[in-house]
C-alpha cells in the first residue's frame, strides 16, 4: 500500500466551538470561507494523486454549475460517487467541500438529503452549519434524529443543531445519544446548552433511575452531561470541557 | 474461512443471521433488489425499499462486521404491475450511489412483454452505468427462460461477461457456461438447489466463474448455505483454494467489475472514540 489511508485522521470538518464566542448567530462569511479552505487543504494532503484530481475537477464543476442540467446536475452525481472516488474515510469531507462549491441552499440540500444514501445524508448534516444561516433546514436534522442510525445521529446533533433545535428536541437528542452509544461529546456546545437545564437534569435522572432498577450501568457520559446542567457559579475561563481544543 | 453471499435479501433476516453469519466466516454479502411478497403498489414504496438498501441495511451490517452491497432494479414479477413500472425512470439516480454494486435482480418471471421491455431496458440502463447485471433466471420453465434471457443479453449494449446468471442448476448450466456468463447457484433448504448438488456440479463444471448464494430472505431459506457448501467442498476432497475461489474471489471479481466494492467494514462504534471526522462541533 502506497498510501494507507487509515493512519492519519480524516479532517474535522468543524472547528470546535470558541469558547466565550458569540453562539446564537452563524459563523461569519470569513470564518465559514477559511473552513472550507483548511478542509480543502486538509483533505487533499491525504488524497492520493487520482483522487485529487477527480476532486479538483468536481470542485470546479459544481462552481461552475451550481444550478445544473438535465435531470441530476453534475455536482449531484458527483456527490454520489465521492465515496467510491476518494474512499470511505475522506467522502465526508468530500462531500461538504462539494456543497460549498455547489452553494447548495436549503432547498438544494433537502433534495439531495432526500435523494441521498446514509452516507450522504449525512455529509449534508455536516454541511449545514456553513452553509444554511437560518433554521430552514431543521427538518433535515428531525428526520436525522428520528433513525436509529449512529453515525446519522452524531452528525444531527453538530453545531446546526446546537443553533436552532428548540429545547424539547435538543434534549430529547441528547438523551437519544446516551440510549444508542452516541458519544456525547459529538453533541455541539453541550455544555452551553446544558448549561442551568433542570429539565434535561431531571430527565437523565430519571434515565439514571431506570437504568439502575434494571440492573444496567449507567452510561458514564450520562454523569458528565448531568454536571453540566449545574447552574453556572464560578467562571472557570474559556476551558474546553474536555481537553480536546487544540 | 472468508465467505461472500454475493445475494441475500438480508431486510427479511434478523440480527441472530448477522450473527450467525459472522461466526461462520460470511464477511460480505450483496443484498439484490426484490419484490417483498407482498407486492408494491407505487414507485414511492420502491424509493423506502431502495433508500433502505442504501442506508438502514448497511448500517445494520456493519455493526455485525458484515460488509453490504446492493442492487438496484425493477424485478421482473412487479415490472408486469402498471403500477410500478414507472420506477424504471428512477432507477438512474440510485444507479450512481456507492455501493451499488450492479443492476438487478433482472430477468424473467412469467416471459411476458412487459418483462420484455423492462429487461432490456435494464440491461441498457447497467451498460449505461458502468455496472454489471445480477440477472434471475425464471423457477417455471427454466431452460426456456434461461435461453430467452442470454439472447435478450446478446441483443443488448452489455456484453456477457458482465452478466451473471442465477438460480442455475444442471440443466441450465451447461448453456450458461457456453454463453460466457457468471455462473450463479442458489442453494435453498429442499428446493432448488442443494449442497451435494453444487459440489457435484462444481466438480463437473470447475469452479470457474461460479458463484454459490443462499439467496436466503422471507420464504424458508437459510443464510448459513454458503459455510455448508464450503464445508462439503472440502470434505469431498476440494482444497482451500477452491473454496476461497468460489466463495470469496468468485463474487469479489464480479461485483468488483463495478469499481464500487469496499470490503473494509468500518463499525458503527468509530463514533465512540476516535474518529475526528465524527466529532465536528465538540
Ligand atoms: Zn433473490
Amino acid at each position: 500500500m502506497t498510501h494507507p489511508p487509515t493512519h492519519q485522521p480524516a479532517p474535522r470538518l468543524t472547528r470546535p466551538a470558541e469558547a466565550g464566542a458569540e453562539h446564537d448567530t452563524a459563523p461569519r462569511r470569513s470564518d465559514a470561507a477559511r473552513d472550507v479552505a483548511e478542509l480543502r487543504a486538509a483533505l487533499t494532503a491525504r488524497l492520493d494523486t487520482a483522487a485529487r484530481r477527480w476532486l479538483d475537477q468536481a470542485l470546479d464543476e459544481a462552481a461552475a454549475h451550481p444550478g445544473g442540467h438535465g435531470p441530476i446536475s453534475t455536482w449531484e452525481l458527483r456527490l454520489a460517487e465521492a465515496g467510491r472516488r476518494c474512499g470511505p474515510d475522506h467522502a465526508d469531507a468530500a462531500r461538504v467541500l462539494i456543497l460549498h462549491a455547489a452553494r447548495a441552499d436549503a432547498d438544494a440540500l433537502a433534495r439531495v438529503y432526500h435523494q441521498g444514501t446514509a452516507d450522504e445524508r449525512r455529509a449534508v448534516l455536516r454541511a449545514l452549519p456553513g452553509l444554511v444561516p437560518g433554521p430552514d433546514a431543521l427538518p433535515l436534522v428531525e428526520d436525522a434524529l428520528r433513525t436509529n442510525d449512529t453515525r446519522l445521529l452524531a452528525a444531527a446533533v453538530g453545531p446546526y443543531a446546537a443553533r436552532h433545535l428548540d429545547a424539547h428536541q435538543w434534549r430529547h437528542a441528547v438523551l437519544k445519544c446516551l440510549f444508542t452509544g452516541v458519544g456525547t461529546g459529538h453533541v455541539a456546545e453541550l455544555d452551553r446548552r446544558a448549561r442551568g437545564d433542570a429539565e434535561l437534569a431531571r430527565m437523565l435522572a430519571d434515565y439514571a433511575v431506570e437504568r439502575t432498577a434494571a440492573g444496567r450501568p449507567v452510561p458514564g457520559d450520562l454523569h458528565r452531561v448531568l454536571a453540566l446542567t449545574e447552574p453556572a457559579t464560578a467562571s472557570h475561563g474559556p476551558a474546553a470541557p474536555h481537553g480536546k481544543e487544540s | 474461512m472468508r465467505l461472500f453471499d454475493p445475494h441475500i435479501h438480508m431486510t427479511s433476516r434478523t440480527t441472530d443471521d448477522y450473527e450467525a453469519m459472522y461466526a461462520a466466516g460470511v464477511r460480505a454479502v450483496v443484498e439484490p433488489a426484490f419484490w417483498l411478497g407482498q407486492p408494491r403498489t407505487s414507485p414511492a414504496s420502491f424509493r423506502d425499499y431502495f433508500d433502505s438498501l442504501l442506508g438502514w441495511e448497511p448500517f445494520r451490517a456493519a455493526q455485525y462486521g458484515i460488509a453490504h452491497h446492493c442492487t438496484i432494479a425493477l424485478n421482473p414479477k412487479e415490472a408486469n404491475d402498471p403500477r410500478c413500472a414507472p420506477v424504471l425512470d428512477e432507477l438512474p439516480r440510485y444507479l450512481v450511489k456507492d455501493r451499488v454494486v450492479a443492476v438487478g435482480e433482472i430477468g424473467y418471471d412469467s416471459m411476458t412483454p412487459a418483462e420484455d421491455t423492462a429487461l432490456a431496458a435494464q440491461l441498457q440502463l447497467a451498460a449505461d452505468h458502468g455496472l454489471p447485471a445480477l440477472v434471475h433466471t425464471p423457477h417455471r420453465d427454466k431452460l426456456a427462460g434461461l435461453r430467452r434471457t442470454l439472447d435478450v443479453v446478446r441483443e443488448s449494449a452489455l456484453p456477457t461477461d458482465r452478466v451473471l446468471v442465477d438460480h442455475l442448476n444442471e440443466t441450465t448450466v451447461k448453456e450458461a457456461k457456453d454463453s460466457g456468463a457468471w455462473l450463479g447457484f442458489s442453494v435453498y433448504p429442499d428446493t432448488k438447489m442443494d449442497e451435494a448438488r453444487m459440489v457435484a456440479i462444481l466438480r463437473a463444471h470447475g469452479p470457474d466463474r461460479v458463484l454459490v448464494n443462499s439467496a436466503a430472505d422471507w420464504g424458508r431459506s437459510d443464510p448459513l448455505k454458503t459455510r455448508e457448501v464450503a464445508d462439503l467442498m472440502l470434505a469431498e476432497g476440494f482444497d482451500e483454494d477452491d473454496v476461497d475461489r468460489v466463495l470469496w474471489r468468485n463474487p469479489v471479481a464480479f461485483y468488483g467489475l463495478s469499481g464500487r466494492l469496499a470490503l473494509d467494514v468500518t463499525a458503527p462504534d468509530a463514533t465512540h472514540e476516535g474518529n475526528s471526522i465524527l466529532r465536528g462541533g465538540e
